[in-house]
């Protein structure tokens, strides 16, 4: 059982196998070797995030969320027969399901990161590819994707429903840039705001941590705006009421909120300047820790 | 191949590798031994990319690991069998590895046909035993057909079924002209899997041999001499005459001797100078466990001690005698495991003697139908 391969040589074993060529020339596989790319990563992210129920359970409360209370309001609107032509924009009413929906898709972003810290499969990824920054990219890439297009699907749906439902209270139609910036704005931006989460925790490596700060970058500025009545805190409080989270989104709405806020697609160009920060930060903590 | 130079990990001012210098070569089953808290996995973590050095290079085939191109068609590692998301299925995690690293899907289903998971292929892993788990990361080191594989502890809850498979596996991979490095705490194991040992404590490189080189650079044998059971003062008599000339004597727990440094057959002479009957005298020679007991006990960062249980056991019952110490067991100097006891000696108090034959008869008993 324990006789060696090869026999200890009686002379200095090291001189021996020195000169003579080794026998074992090494083994090569039958399996043709690909140079790998971010596609590889991708498809094998896309395979890691589709087959675990944090997946299923987030987005499917995220449905519900964002489609069931679309619908509660749209019908509650309905049925308070309010008079609507003075309403801008009847898709704004979607909004209520989308921040409320949000904090779903900030749960499924930390949860793509951490999960792997929490069970230790991180070692198993980062040894099957080297290239850290390949993972996280396709990580952020696979899910920015899913994020925005459940979301889409989402807010287009509500605002077939709410519009269908209030057609009869004299609300004026949206037009094309309102439902542009109601599906494809609001998506782009909360689909961001799932990968700033997806980023942190990143970062944080813990699952618990990382949604925790999420909520508290989501809700806090507009909590702490609400309570600061002091004269010289004004533009704090304006600061932080025009860049919130909930503010921001309702930009896509009803458009700029003040003189000073954020107007048009802004929240995704700087919803999208947030995640590159936390990009870079992910990257460069990922490149300098021990796995 | 993999060779690391002076590879050093530091966390804060505790060293956990410290300057270690090694090669492991292809065809051959290397294993990398040491106490609990050695530096084991932080080794096995730096030649796989995941922590990087303090100081020092760590190379497989001449590029350190996060260099390699598509190093997992290189290298397989089973680093912790646990390392892996409970809720996906055995096969949906190792497709996402396939993927990664380009690998054809169909190649999945070959590699749980080898470790036997095709069956529970679909079930979720933590639903796993310990041992499904570590057939499912040998799985996945298998999966890019890679020509160095690194295993940490991968006998840790397998069956002797699993364990025999385990070593039959290495052997394989080994013959067929790949470099196979294996980590372990099991003495037993490593003899009979492993070619070459690497063995290390403290972080330190304790030794860099073959296995055989091992026990003969590690373990001195010995003799094991016997005297009359009844003649205490003949035992005292041939001590003094191995002494004299040259040998040391230790004295075991059931009255025979272990003699090192002299040859069988000058023992025998010494005996019949002295005028010393011998009923035994037998030639031992140390397992590998004992050899690497020996080499890594002032290496052991978690060492026990014997259980006094103070006040909490009852006064002996008169007339009983204290049970016989283990040896080993708070006496520096002992490395080697007792000799066979039998176990009315080695239990509390030696009741009477029923008069079976026993391989060993204790000193004070004469009762050997002898």
């Amino acid at each position: 059982m324990s006789t060696p391969e090869r026999p200890a040589p009686p002379g200095p074993p090291s001189a021996a196998q020195a000169v003579t060529p080794d026998p074992y020339s090494g083994y090569t596989s039958p399996i043709p070797v690909v140079r790998t790319h971010l596609g590889h990563a991708v498809a094998a992210e896309w395979t890691k995030i589709r087959s675990v129920r944090s997946t299923r359970w987030t987005l499917g409360v995220y449905v519900l969320l964002v489609v069931g209370t679309g619908l509660l309001v749209g019908l509650g609107v309905a049925a308070s027969s309010a008079d609507l032509r003075g309403e801008k924009n009847t898709l704004s009413l979607g909004i209520v399901g989308l921040l409320v929906g949000s904090v779903c898709l900030v749960t499924l972003g930390a949860l793509t990161t951490t999960s792997e810290y929490s069970t230790g499969l991180i070692r198993t990824t980062m040894t099957t590819c080297p290239s850290r920054v390949r993972v996280l990219l396709a990580k952020a890439v696979v899910f920015f994707l899913l994020a925005f297009t459940v979301t889409l699907v989402c807010s287009t749906l509500v605002g077939f429903l709410q519009t269908s439902l209030l057609s009869g209270s004299g609300a004026p139609r949206p037009t094309g840039g309102q439902w542009l910036r109601a599906t494809v704005g609001v998506s782009c931006f909360l689909a961001l705001l799932g990968l700033v989460s997806l980023l942190v925790g990143s970062m944080l490596r813990h699952a618990a941590a990382a949604i925790t700060v999420m909520i508290g970058v989501v809700l806090a500025p507009l909590v702490l705006a609400l309570f600061m009545t002091a004269r010289s805190l004004r533009t704090v409080r304006t600061g932080l009421l025009h860049y919130s989270v909930p503010t921001q989104l309702s930009v896509f709405y009803t458009g700029r909120l003040g003189d000073s806020g954020p107007a048009g697609w802004d929240p995704v160009w700087i919803m999208l300047g947030v995640a590159a920060v936390a990009f870079a930060g992910a990257w460069a903590l990922l490149n300098r820790r021990d796995v | 191949m993999i060779e690391a130079v002076g590879l050093t990990k530091r966390y804060g001012d505790r060293t956990a590798v410290d300057d270690l210098t090694f090669t492991v070569r292809p065809g051959a089953v290397t294993g990398f031994l040491g106490p609990n808290g050695s530096g084991k996995s932080t080794t096995m973590r730096m030649i796989l990319g995941l922590d990087n050095p303090t100081s020092g290079t760590v190379t497989i085939g001449g590029l350190p690991y996060r260099k390699l191109p598509n190093a997992a068609r290189q290298v397989g590692a089973l680093l912790d069998a646990r390392a892996v998301h409970g809720g996906r299925t055995a096969r949906d995690h190792l497709l996402s590895l396939a993927q990664l690293s380009g690998i054809p899907a169909r190649r999945v289903d070959e590699v749980l046909d080898v470790v036997g998971l095709r069956d529970v292929a679909g079930k979720r892993t933590k639903d796993f035993s310990l041992g499904m788990g570590q057939r499912l990361g040998i799985a996945a080191a298998l999966l890019g057909d890679p020509q160095v594989l690194l295993f940490d502890e991968p006998v840790n809850g397998l069956d002797p079924e699993g364990i025999y498979w385990v070593r039959n596996l290495m052997k394989e991979l080994a013959a067929e002209g790949r470099t196979v490095f294996v980590s372990s705490h099991l003495m037993s194991e490593m003899a009979q899997t492993a070619d070459h040992l690497i063995v290390i404590g403290r972080g330190r490189l304790l030794a860099d041999m073959s296995v055989r080189n091992f026990i003969a650079a590690n373990s001195a044998g010995f003799a094991r001499v016997r005297t009359p059971g009844s003649e205490p003062e003949q035992r005292e008599r041939l001590t003094a005459a191995l002494t004299e000339a040259g040998g040391q004597v230790l004295p075991e727990p059931d009255g025979a001797l272990r003699v090192t440094g002299l040859p069988l057959p000058r023992i025998s002479d010494l005996a019949h100078g002295a005028g010393v009957r011998l009923w035994e005298l037998s030639p031992h020679q140390a397992s590998l466990e004992e050899a690497y007991i020996r080499l890594t006990q002032s290496a052991v960062d978690y060492r026990s001690t014997a259980d006094p249980k103070a006040g909490l056991t009852e006064p002996l019952p008169p007339g009983a005698e204290p049970p016989l110490p283990v040896p080993g067991q708070g006496q520096p100097g002992w490395f080697v495991p007792p000799p066979s006891q039998d176990p009315a000696t080695a239990g509390a108090a030696p009741g009477p003697q029923d008069g079976t034959a026993r391989p060993f008869p204790a000193p004070t008993t004469s009762e050997d139908p002898r």
